[in-house]
């Protein structure tokens, strides 16, 4: 998986924008932060209606 | 090979295929860039035929386990585009088609396409099936398993054969949307994997007969490449005549509706005329040496327009037929169960 393919074109040096790579990240982060939320709220929900009603009741 | 087939070909080393290197970003990934590693325009296509599948069940789901269900249907195959495009960077690179994607442009490196390949491919399958069942929760990890290794891995680079064994893996999503709202899959379920299976050669056939040169060109064996242009048109029309028939039988098995009959009796014969063009068409020719200098070209491009209206009336129709079985089961039109 490491071995470089020699066909390949080599990728051109880029200057390094900070700035830029500090905005990609913040936006990659966002996007993990919000799929994260939704994935607690998803797990929450489906928890709930696999549980059904009246839970405290149930036979110990 | 055929003496007539157009491009230079060479059997490929059947060796594992030499994965890109882990190369440096020469821009930042973008959030966009690790959705496109999920193939978002194939997921949309599965999650349409997953949820014809679970509507078509006729058992009650809950709304959200049911959308928990497509969720995981969707997250699934997005993880086998993700180690697709880990595993085939180095061809990918060297296509028109695929160049632009974020593993070979350097965006994002193939381990870490690797990486979220898997995570979210057992996300899925652990979610599906404490979600719904474990029998669709196994059958989403066998299409996977069998999108990732038996086709990306072994069959892609090996035979012409490629995407007809292959597509199994996309013709399998509205079985485990069937499973998970039933917890079984019966003849119906099978019926409508059967129609996307069928569907697949000539609707991939029709696009590689006019992007051959790509595939000549990084060595896979797509059919017009390794068998020539005349044999791929005929074996188009020979799935094709297979493949409308096989269309009409949901109508007699309780599946489809009057609705359901009539696009695809109609459509089938469109589908059957389209592929009669093609066969009788040069598509994927090479250009003839005896006609000179710009009518060439013409003469070819214009024999490839009949491969490019069967590929896109092969997507319009499988849409049409899965909207028909949504829409008759959506509005509880009773099925005609002709047997």
């Amino acid at each position: 998986m490491t071995s470089p393919h020699d066909d390949m074109p080599p990728v051109p040096a880029a200057p390094v924008d900070k700035a830029a790579l500090a905005r990609a990240r913040r936006g990659r982060n966002i996007a993990l932060a919000i799929g994260l939320v939704l994935f607690v709220v998803l797990v929450y929900g489906v928890t709930l209606v696999r549980m059904g009603g009246h839970v405290a009741s149930r036979p110990l | 090979m055929d003496p007539g087939a157009p491009f230079a070909y060479e059997a490929p080393d059947m060796s594992k295929p030499v994965a890109i290197e882990d190369r440096a970003a020469s821009q930042p990934a973008l959030w966009s860039d690790y959705l496109q590693l999920l193939k978002p325009r194939v997921m949309s296509l599965v999650v349409f035929t997953a949820a014809t599948g679970l509507v078509c069940a006729n058992q009650p789901i809950n709304p959200l386990l049911g959308a928990v269900a497509i969720l995981c249907i969707a997250v699934g195959a997005g993880a086998s585009g993700a180690l697709n495009m880990w595993f085939d960077a180095d061809i990918d690179g060297r296509m028109r088609r695929t160049r632009a994607r974020p593993v070979p442009t350097g965006k994002i490196r193939g381990a870490e396409a690797a990486t979220l390949g898997i995570t979210l491919s057992l996300f899925s399958v652990m979610l599906l099936g404490m979600t719904t069942n474990w029998l669709a929760a196994g059958l989403l990890a066998f299409t996977i398993y069998f999108y990732v290794v038996v086709y990306t891995m072994w069959l892609k680079r090996w035979t012409p054969q490629n995407i007809v064994i292959g597509g199994l893996a996309g013709a399998l999503p509205p079985a485990i949307g069937w499973a998970a709202a039933a917890g079984e899959t019966p003849l119906n379920a099978w019926l409508m994997v059967l129609i996307i299976f069928m569907w697949t050669p000539p609707h991939a056939w029709a696009l590689a007969l006019y992007t051959s040169e790509d595939y000549a060109k990084v060595g896979v064996p797509m059919m017009p490449v390794a068998k020539g242009a005349a044999s791929t048109r005929k074996q188009i029309l020979i799935y094709s005549l297979l493949f409308a028939p096989i269309c009409q039988i949901p109508a007699f098995t309780g599946l489809g509706g009057p609705v359901y009959l009539a696009v695809a009796a109609l459509g089938g014969a469109v589908f059957v005329l389209l592929a009669w063009r093609v066969f009788r068409s040069r598509a994927g020719d090479a250009p003839d040496e005896r006609i000179e200098g710009e009518d060439r070209l013409y003469a070819v491009r214009a024999s490839s327009k009949d491969a490019r209206n069967l590929f896109a009336f092969s997507i319009l129709y499988l849409t049409l037929l899965f909207a028909a079985l949504l829409a008759e089961h959506l509005a509880k039109i009773a099925p005609l169960e002709l047997l």
